[in-house]
């Protein structure tokens, strides 16, 4: 059983809260955009080959928000920082959903700063077929359902049972972060397909992770993703929707460990 | 004392069915949406609003909201211009431009003195943040939402009294060159009432400001607790709040007799009233509230006027009522209808008695404004002017004598904010709890 631990590192002018466990090189995950789930067993699984540094993103209960920013892009700029400012060197990145909107924002400003890149669902371009689902104009338990394609597994775990008052709050923080960066438009930035190029340029290592049944982003957004991105693995996870991770724990796994290696 | 007449203007021929099924007014399709039947309930409502200065209102009251057909008003300027015109006494209070969710704060400015102009200064402009579901139904980001409120709310009035032209980069808005000729008729700004439903946050700007605070048909313990509130931070500000520092708008309908009364007030519960404002995902966007505000929220699961609770709020989308259930879900309207008359929260009855259940409101809360919210629902014409000649010949005088007896002076009879109180002076009570007590209230 990897050992995890909660520390608090002050980079890039703001106090941020980093969950680190395992060992190896690093790899930075990017949680999704209602928050960190906690230690799960794919994290377990991961943190065999790589120290998974996760922080956990500014305005979302924990760490301090960060004024200043405006947009997904101004959180990647800042976990960049946060990369040099810990002497990270160059590192994995994993990103989840809204956090892989922003770690697609890192690979676009500065590929070189990255060994590879993975995405699972990621938001961040718009889609031309369908369109990324409204996590603002439903209940945090509609969201959290439609993540899924079956409420099985994990899930249960992570969001089982009554939600406690602090748990709600921290929804609440999540949602208020995510809408005051990603409310216009719609979780995506226009210009991100375009500013992909430069890692496609420097051929930057990518995979990008869909569950086929996923409801929340598109298939189309991983067309994009690829058009964008033409050295991309895509892999697509059957039996999954949006949160492969904890639906198809062993595949999702499979898929990153093949990136990393 | 003012007394105003208020109207969400609803749309009178919407059927029942859809807004049920949708479980909220907000989002039911304009496939409904019939020009003809409208253009008559918008100049129907035109003209009730002359009528009322004709029987007696001191105030006409307009809002406006979107995406809905519980008010027609989708903007409130264009009617507010029309009354400025067709109206000759009574103020015209707009409760109130929705800034944020207009988003241009240069044009309500001009917009907004083109009224008061027109009027020769009869316009009291009231602001407002936009309930949640209207921050969807112009995309207005939430999470903004105070920002931008406080932002556009400062840049008007220095639209409405910085000699131009001149240049405004904000953090919201900006205007390179500001110069608005047009400017409002009342010097140095209109009077600025700001309705709500009992957000602390807003309660004390309130006091900052010295605006009077109108509570929303808010329950009269928890009125009570914000007004002392509102004065205990005027009294840190060096001055007594009064009457005229408060208002409160109450859903009101009468007619001759009780029993017609109440059968024609079940309007007030149409499609669900004021509970069916918005559905659960709609009411409380991400970011809308303060911090403390969903704290509250999350740990008291108490509902308040427009529906918010936490049980609604953590419910799922298929965890709703059953909307087909139509005859079950009437029956539980109407004893929802019957409580909230026993908590006082909504008056229907003859003259006698919404005079007799309107003082003992009055007494408790005292307010300097008294705002009648007229009927919801399919009303006729004929029921809705009936109802606005018996408050006007028969219930205001009653009310107005009151006021009188009772010093309940108004914004436009005493300045808020100019009774001054020396600092370490203990301020006088704003609300009769002795009164509340008598009440008896459930």
């Amino acid at each position: 059983m990897t050992t995890w631990k909660e520390q608090t590192v002050n980079v890039a002018g703001s106090e941020l809260v980093l969950v680190r466990g395992g060992q190896g090189k690093p790899l930075v995950v990017l949680h999704d955009e209602m928050g960190y789930t906690g230690w799960m067993g794919w994290n377990e699984e991961l943190a065999k080959v790589r120290e998974l540094i996760i922080p956990l993103q500014p305005g979302f209960g924990k760490s301090a928000r960060l004024d200043w920013a405006w947009r997904h892009r101004d959180i990647a700029n800042f976990y960049q920082n946060m990369i040099r400012e810990l002497n990270l060197g160059k590192v994995d990145l994993l990103g989840f959903s809204a956090g892989g909107y922003i770690a697609a924002e890192m690979a676009a400003a500065n590929p070189e700063q990255l060994n590879s890149l993975t995405l699972v669902g990621p938001m961040g371009i718009k889609p031309d077929q369908g369109e990324i689902y409204d996590m603002f104009a439903c209940t945090i338990n509609t969201y959290l359902r439609a993540s899924v394609a079956s409420q099985e597994n994990e899930f249960t775990n992570i969001y089982g049972g009554e939600m406690t008052p602090e748990q709600f709050e921290l929804f609440e923080d999540a949602r208020a972060e995510s809408a005051r960066i990603g409310w216009e438009p719609y979780m995506f930035n226009p210009s991100l397909p375009w500013l992909l190029r430069s890692a496609a340029n420097a051929k930057l290592p990518t995979v990008l992770i869909r569950g086929k049944e996923d409801g929340i982003v598109p298939q189309d957004c991983i067309r994009k993703y690829k058009e964008a991105l033409p050295q991309a693995e895509v892999v697509t996870i059957d039996g999954a929707g949006h949160r492969p991770e904890i639906e198809k724990k062993d595949a999702f796994v499979a898929a990153v460990k093949k990136v990393l290696s | 004392m003012q007394i105003a007449h208020f109207t969400e203007r609803p749309m009178r021929y919407i059927p029942e069915e859809p807004v049920l099924q949708n479980r909220a007014f907000f989002g039911v399709s304009n496939k409904y949406f019939d020009a003809e039947k409208s253009a008559h309930d918008y100049n129907f409502y035109l003209d009730e609003a002359c009528y009322c200065e004709e029987v007696g209102f001191d105030a006409v009251a307009l809002n406006e909201h979107h995406g809905n057909p519980f008010c027609s008003g989708n903007v409130l300027t264009t009617e507010a211009a029309i009354l400025a015109r067709i109206t000759s006494k009574v103020k015209i209070v707009l409760i109130g431009t929705p800034l944020p969710v207009i988003k241009h704060p240069l044009r309500a400015a001009e917009e907004l003195a083109t009224i008061d102009i027109i009027s020769r200064g009869r316009l009291v402009s009231g602001w407002v943040r936009g309930a949640g579901s209207e921050q969807f139904f112009n995309n207005a980001n939430p999470a903004y939402n105070r920002e931008m409120f406080n932002e556009a709310h400062e840049f008007i009035m220095q639209a409405w009294t910085r000699e131009g032209p001149w240049r405004y980069e904000g953090k919201h808005f900006h205007y390179r060159h500001v110069n608005p000729w047009v400017k409002p008729y009342q010097k140095p700004v209109p009077q600025q009432w700001i309705p709500g439903v009992l957000s602390p946050e807003t309660i004390l700007w309130c006091a900052e400001k010295r605006y009077p605070y109108l509570g929303l048909g808010t329950a009269l313990g928890p009125t009570c607790d914000m007004w002392d509130m509102y004065a205990d931070k005027a009294a840190e500000l060096g001055y007594q709040a009064g009457p005229e520092n408060f208002g409160y708008l109450l859903p009101v309908f009468c007619a001759d007799t009780d029993e017609k009364a109440q059968e024609i007030g079940k309007g007030f519960i149409y499609g669900g009233g004021q509970n069916a404002f918005s559905r659960p995902e709609h009411t409380l966007p991400p970011g809308y509230n303060s911090k403390a505000a969903i704290r509250m929220l999350a740990t008291q699961p108490g509902g308040s006027w427009l529906g918010v609770s936490k049980a609604k709020m953590m419910a799922g989308r298929d965890d709703s009522w059953d909307a087909s259930a139509y005859d079950e879900l009437r029956q539980k309207l109407i004893r929802g209808y019957e409580k909230v008359q026993e908590n006082l929260q909504v008056v229907v009855g003859s003259p006698q008695t919404c005079i007799k259940k309107i003082t003992d409101i009055l007494s408790v809360i005292r307010p300097g404004v008294f705002t009648v919210f007229a009927v919801q629902g399919t009303v006729s014409d004929k029921d809705r002017l009936r109802s606005v000649e018996l408050l006007g010949k028969e219930v205001l005088p009653a009310i107005r004598a009151f006021g009188k007896e009772q010093e309940l002076f108004g914004p436009f009879d005493r300045t808020p904010g100019s009774v001054k109180l020396a600092p370490g002076t203990k301020r006088a009570p704003v609300v009769d709890r002795v009164a509340l007590a008598k009440l008896n209230l459930p």
